[in-house]
């Protein structure tokens, strides 16, 4: 492959080519066999250090990040901040600041508001993986969504992918539409109407509010986690309703003519967007993604420290 | 003292004057404008090649003190004005405390006294604390020198009670500056809601928030017969609006600031917090619609708004920064490269929107180069190219949209009550 990785973040994958995209899953693609490995680990980053700083409560996207640091053998540093604390605290770019001034080389950040990713990169020198901003991105579960895609029906292009839940709210559902367009795919987001954000045909989607007809054509269907707390719950639908209209079970399944993947960015709520038998039935690829999560962080701490290697090179060129 | 200005381009729409010539200030007022003045004077301004126009008087400021001095003071915001070519400012009562008492009225005035070096016209609060519950004593506030009342930053959620200050403004002859904004479609919103919203993830300020108050505004002026200006128009529908209530006749006049002719939502796709502003930057398309609500009189004047903030408000994950941008050093050089270099206004229609306009709206005698008219003067070199940088500014703060951009249009002398106040 042609493409040169020469950026220092990963922010979203808005900004990002479908080359360079392809760039991560194919790089994601060569780390997968290290997780077989009886040694599951690779010199590729020893004696780097990724702090993974965490604004929101993560146990899984934290986790995965931790071990695939870890399989790169980088030294793994956590950091758990409540978010009501930042406002007496310190600002989240002296933060930054002071993990960088420890000599790190990648700060993983989860961050509950929308753009913090982007300006702490801005601020630092060092590499910033976006872990999840606000509602804004959350490009490595996009990446291992479509890494998960790629492996199970060997394409992108042409694909019918339907996203299903909490699209207004959804880092995950924004980051699938870059991905997935980007890729050649076409995308249907389905929800009740409050729930589906203004002007999002723009982004290049079809907007449904019928399940049964969009899963008709799709050949895989991401359900989004559903938080009804929300807002205090005030734009959203009730919970038995949403399960009964947009729930996705075996008997909506059962009816389709073809094969259908179904995927879940975790944690799951059983009986709520997904019904237990779909979760952990055939259909099923979830924890398939969990597994390829790994490979695709790893891709993506390898090729952002590259990037951040590239950028100081030029800086001296100069 | 006798000053002297030979041979600018002098504009004076009140005289529907666009020609050159000489004028003349003697004792702070001006003495009179013609060709080849021959008088003494004690100082002498060669203006040729320049732009003469009145003073500035931009009726949107927030000066800050009292209570927030670490943004702005009365002596840094109207050393700033007179940068920026502007001699009187309307300052926003939203200061803390609140000038929403002929009390709180007085002590400004104090502190204006002492520092000011420009004019500083006062606006009063319409509600006490600008908390939209109970009425200012108005007539009090009217008495005790204040120029207008508004609650500022905010409106007055009921009707009734703000048809009951409108009916207090009318009968005390005091204009009403509405900030028309339903908070509650805002809904917490950052940014206008659309396709930028929903691309960041960021919540979305829809139009209606401003437009529905608009029209409920102007709906209670034409009932009152209150004389109402409604501040910072952002929008295509509250332009179409006050185009129709002024077909009515009725007694409204509209506002706004250089930041919604210069730059639209795009300008957030990189979470630059100084594009963070109340209204929200909005399309294209609304763009269009204030550029020709400019051109075709509908809106009557641009003012900046000027909002400091210090960076420890600014430079924060954008949900949790302040609103609100600085506009005293760029608004002259935006409307010049935003409206006259791209051929929408004259000097004279310029001139109209942030001097003239503005006087005839808070009733004051400046505004014009008329004999007799205060000496405030504006002395620009148009063609004059420059970065606005952060170290540029005579602002306590740096929250300027227009940051790295190129602008045109320097001012070389702002003359406040016939003595030069500030030389570039």
């Amino acid at each position: 492959m042609s493409t040169v990785w020469d950026k220092k973040d990963l922010l979203g994958l808005e900004n990002l080519s479908k080359d360079e995209i392809g760039l991560i899953l194919a790089t994601a693609e060569s780390f997968k066999e290290v997780s077989s490995r009886e040694i599951k680990k690779v010199p590729a980053l020893r004696g780097r250090t990724v702090v993974n700083l965490f604004y929101e409560p993560s146990t899984r996207t934290r986790v995965s990040f931790e071990v695939a640091a870890k399989r790169l053998s980088a030294d793994v540093i956590n950091i758990a901040t409540e978010t009501s604390s930042v406002k007496k605290g310190e600002t989240l770019i002296d933060t930054g600041k002071n993990i960088q001034a420890l000599k790190a080389d990648i700060i993983v950040m989860r961050h509950n508001y929308s753009g913090a990713a982007a300006m702490l990169a801005r601020a630092l020198e060092i590499s910033v993986v976006n872990a999840g901003d606000g509602w804004h991105e959350h490009p490595t579960q996009a990446l291992l969504d479509i890494f998960t895609l790629k492996e199970k029906l060997g394409r992108i292009q042409g694909l019918n992918v339907a996203i299903v839940g909490d699209i207004a709210h959804s880092r995950v559902a924004r980051s699938n539409i870059w991905g997935l367009t980007k890729l050649g795919a076409k995308v249907t987001v389905c929800a009740p109407p409050m729930l589906i954000p203004v002007a999002i045909e723009e982004m290049g989607v079809n907007v449904s509010h019928d399940i049964d007809d969009v899963l008709k054509d799709a050949d895989a269907v991401n359900v989004l986690r559903m938080q009804f707390e929300r807002d205090g719950g005030q734009a959203f639908p009730e919970q038995l309703e949403y399960f009964k209209n947009f729930g996705i079970t075996k008997e909506r399944l059962s009816k389709l003519k073809k094969d259908i993947i179904i995927m879940h960015p975790g944690p799951l709520n059983r009986g709520i967007e997904i019904s237990s038998e779909v979760a952990d039935g055939k259909h099923s690829v979830i924890l398939e993604q969990v597994t390829n999560g790994i490979a695709v962080r790893m891709a993506v701490l390898f090729l952002v420290a590259q990037g951040q290697d590239k950028s100081k090179k030029y800086e001296t060129a100069d | 003292m006798r000053l002297l200005i030979k041979g600018g381009r002098v504009i004076d729409p009140a005289n529907n004057l666009d020609i050159i010539a000489d004028i003349l200030a003697q004792d702070s007022k001006i003495s009179r404008i013609a060709k080849n003045i021959r008088a003494e004077a004690d100082k002498v301004i060669d203006a040729k090649g320049m732009i003469v126009m009145p003073g500035i008087i931009d009726m949107h400021v927030h000066l800050r003190e009292p209570g927030r001095e670490d943004k702005e003071t009365v002596a840094t915001a109207t050393k700033a004005a007179l940068k920026g070519g502007i001699t009187t400012v309307l300052a926003m009562p939203n200061t803390y405390p609140a000038i929403d008492s002929p009390e709180n009225i007085e002590s400004l005035k104090r502190i204006i006294k002492k520092s000011a070096c420009a004019n500083v016209l006062i606006a009063a609060a319409i509600t006490k604390g600008r908390l939209g519950k109970e009425l200012t004593d108005i007539q009090a506030c009217k008495q005790h020198g204040a120029s207008a009342i508004t609650d500022d930053g905010a409106s007055v959620d009921s009707g009734v009670l703000f048809a009951g200050a409108l009916k207090k403004a009318k009968a005390g002859k005091l204009l009403v500056i509405c900030h028309s904004e339903d908070k509650k479609i805002s809904n917490n919103g950052v940014v206008n809601q659309g396709l930028i919203s929903t691309r960041l993830g960021l919540r979305g300020i829809p139009r209606a928030s401003e437009y529905k108050r608009v029209q409920r505004d102007i709906d209670l002026a034409k009932k009152t017969g209150a004389r109402v200006h409604i501040a910072h128009l952002s929008c295509k529908e509250s332009v179409d609006i006050i185009a129709a209530a002024k077909k009515k006749g009725i007694q409204v006049t509209a506002e706004t600031a250089p930041h919604y002719f210069a730059l639209t939502e795009d300008a957030l796709l990189d979470y630059d917090t100084n594009m963070k502003m109340n209204p929200p930057l909005r399309s294209q398309q609304d763009l269009e619609a204030i550029k020709q609500g400019l051109k075709n009189g509908i809106i009557d004047v641009i003012a900046s708004d000027h909002a400091p903030h210090t960076e420890n408000e600014k430079d924060i994950e954008f949900d949790r920064a302040e609103f609100g941008v600085i506009g005293l050093e760029t608004e002259l050089a935006a409307g010049i490269t935003e409206l006259i270099d791209a051929g929408l206004l004259s000097w004279l229609e310029l001139a109209g929107k942030m001097c003239l306009n503005p006087a005839r709206i808070l009733e004051i005698n400046k505004g014009t180069l008329s004999a007799g008219a205060d000496a405030d003067i504006t002395v620009i070199s148009p063609d004059k190219g420059w970065q606005v940088e952060k170290s540029g500014f005579v602002s306590k703060s740096r929250n300027s949209p227009f940051l790295g951009r190129k602008l045109k249009g320097v001012v070389e002398y702002t003359i406040y009550e016939g003595r030069i106040a500030y030389k570039a």
